[in-house]
């Protein structure tokens, strides 16, 4: 339990991480669901962020000559919570422009009406 | 084992997927799809040779190297690691998917209008460049980037005929293939917050160290977990299949070639890869996810096989075979031995080889029937097309394992390493084996036998393309090579294995 107190931005992390998870399988509706999983990716972003920072140190940006490691934080997450963002920017505008799509077809935006939809057309 | 010095077949790997890429970028100015095909089929047989050239030198040299890109160096910068079986891979790679863009580009060119077809092909390179990303990198990060560019790549292949079911399809698709990334994201940061590495050979060290001290059990047994069930679920692993036959009986002929040949590979690809270079067998068996594995795959292998026997439309029924062959996959890797692995790999290699000619000759048979894919509708079709008739009835006995037939050496290697186990193991595996070879044979020869009948009322002959012709009789060679000259083959995948199991 104190492991969970001093980790808590971890903790936080992970219970998010749930969260989006939780939604992105069950949701019914495609706009949350696609919702879920930029929380999901998020809050991957935070675990990543809050492993990064060391505290009392600051950004690896050499101002005042100190070449020392100890002295700075680890950059290394902060690229990968930037790629990650990409990653997700595009995953989400690629399923978005699906979900339009599919609301023009079916007229709406319930995952199941729809699965119901397109059985009733294989049966005719 | 490290090589440095220039050496301009070092070049090859990283050459290859920017060249794949780079092909993906210039294809929207070319407006023509049949050159944008010319553009991606040389670039495929281009890269074909050069990792034929690879597979060649590093076998003779017995080595394998890392190629570091940019100016970084381990444990800070990010690398490529080439070793005989990512080059064999790679040659694999470029065959299958050489041959089906060859053998499906007729009809490919007819099921999608003509201002589009450009577009299919900038995705197909992608997919390619991707694919051969996950197979070289040796970093955990570029697999998760190389891991969202395929899946959005693959996800617009099936959605390139621009049908209602098909976006349906790969909506279905795309959330299965977002919960399997993020589930394996989320194990990447976890194990880059444990380890402190995110390239292979230095997390391979550091969960040695962790697992003779002991420490972090619990969480390297849920990061492991996390990342195999994230792939498991993007390579279609039974009971996370559903997503699968909604999105191959959507699709056109060879999207589901590429899809199932290769696709659901590359995620295996970097699962063997990740339990050979970074998790190790032993730590595997000791976590116990080689158990959940097994488990899964042995249910993968009968579950799949009995989907497909209920399933009347062959698009259908060839995906759910394709669940039971994962299943096939995964149940040698979860046997955590060396020989298990093996055939593992071996068996990669049959069903990309297998299942895209069998896709093929289907998306044709269908063509014939206009569209109509229930079993019935299809009765007399090899009469129509006899060399499609006869590459399906080849990959059918493949598929069910009969000697001769690639499929039927991977079953072999199969049973050897279930006899290497001992008690429950080793008659789980060949229980499972016999009960899943007797029902391959009962959704496959029905399909053979209804093919090769006579049809009812007169038929035309199909006008056979040229091109369709050559890759048809190519794919028939490959299966046989893999049938009876696999001994060289398994040579060079035992070495990639040694090599990959030692430390760089």
């Amino acid at each position: 339990m104190s492991q969970l107190l001093t980790n808590y931005y971890e903790a936080a992390s992970v219970i998010l991480f749930g969260i989006g998870f939780m939604n992105l399988l069950l949701q019914n509706n495609l706009i949350k669901k696609f919702i879920g999983l930029n929380i999901m990716d998020t809050a991957t972003y935070l675990f990543l962020a809050a492993k990064g920072y060391v505290f009392g140190r600051i950004a690896p940006i050499l101002t005042n000559g100190i070449i020392d490691a100890e002295y700075y934080i680890n950059p290394i997450p902060a690229g990968l919570v930037l790629t990650g963002i990409v990653v997700s920017v595009s995953v989400t505008a690629f399923s978005l422009a699906l979900v339009l799509r599919l609301y023009k077809h079916y007229g709406t935006l319930n995952m199941d009406e729809i699965l119901r939809m397109v059985r009733e057309e294989e049966g005719e | 084992m490290e090589h440095h010095h220039l050496n301009l077949v070092h070049n090859i790997p990283f050459f290859s997927i920017f060249f794949a890429m780079f092909c993906g970028i210039i294809t929207p100015l070319i407006k023509n799809g049949r050159v944008a095909r010319y553009v991606h089929g040389t670039m495929v047989a281009i890269v074909g040779v050069l990792s034929a050239v690879l597979l060649v030198n590093v076998v003779q040299n017995g080595e394998a190297f890392t190629f570091m890109m940019g100016h970084f160096p381990a444990p800070w910068g990010n690398e490529l690691r080439i070793g005989p079986l990512e080059a064999l891979l790679a040659v694999l790679i470029s065959v299958v998917m050489f041959l089906t863009i060859t053998a499906g580009s007729e009809q490919l060119f007819k099921e999608i209008v003509p201002e589009k077809q450009n577009f299919y092909f900038i995705m197909l390179n992608a997919t390619f460049g991707a694919m051969l990303a996950m197979t070289y990198t040796n970093d955990l990060f570029t697999a998760y980037v190389f891991i969202e560019i395929l899946t959005i790549a693959s996800c617009t292949l099936i959605l390139a005929r621009g049908t209602k079911q098909a976006i349906v399809g790969t909506t279905h698709y795309l959330v299965f293939g977002c919960v399997g990334s993020g589930l394996f994201l989320l194990g990447v940061c976890i194990l880059y917050g444990i380890t402190g590495h995110l390239l292979f050979p230095q997390i391979k060290e550091t969960i040695a160290m962790l697992m003779t001290t002991g420490e972090f059990h619990f969480p390297l047994m849920f990061v492991v977990t996390l990342m195999f069930v994230g792939l498991g679920i993007k390579s279609a692993l039974f009971p996370f299949h559903s997503a699968l036959p909604t999105a191959y009986g959507s699709t056109m002929t060879t999207s589901n070639g590429i899809l199932s040949g290769l696709v659901l590979k590359a995620y295996i690809i970097l699962a063997i890869k990740l339990c050979l270079e970074v998790f190790t067998l032993e730590t595997l068996v000791e976590l116990k996810i080689a158990d959940i594995m097994f488990v899964l795959g042995v249910l993968g292998m009968v579950m799949g096989s009995v989907y497909a026997v209920h399933e009347g439309r062959m698009k259908r029924m060839l995906a759910y075979s394709s669940v039971a062959q994962i299943g096939y996959i995964f149940m040698g890797i979860g046997l955590g031995s060396v020989a298990g692995m093996i055939a593992t790999i071996f068996h990669v290699f049959a069903h990309a080889a297998t299942k895209s000619m069998l896709f093929i000759c289907c998306g044709s048979f269908i063509e014939d029937a206009d569209g109509k894919e229930q079993l019935e509708n299809l009765k007399g079709a090899a009469h129509r097309n006899p060399l499609a008739g006869i590459a399906f009835t080849v990959g059918a006995l493949s598929m069910i394992g009969v000697p001769l037939f690639a499929g039927f050496i991977s079953k072999l290697y199969f049973a050897i390493a279930a006899i290497e186990m001992t008690g429950m193991r080793m008659v789980l595996v060949l229980g499972a084996l016999a009960i899943s070879m007797i029902l391959n044979a009962m959704y496959f020869l029905p399909s053979v036998i209804a093919i090769w009948s006579k049809p009812k009322d007169e038929f035309k002959k199909t006008q056979i393309s040229p091109l369709f012709a050559v890759a048809m009789v190519l794919f028939i060679v490959v299966n046989f090579v893999l049938g009876i000259g696999y001994r060289p083959i398994v040579e060079v995948m035992e070495m990639g294995i040694e090599l990959m199991q030692m430390v760089l």
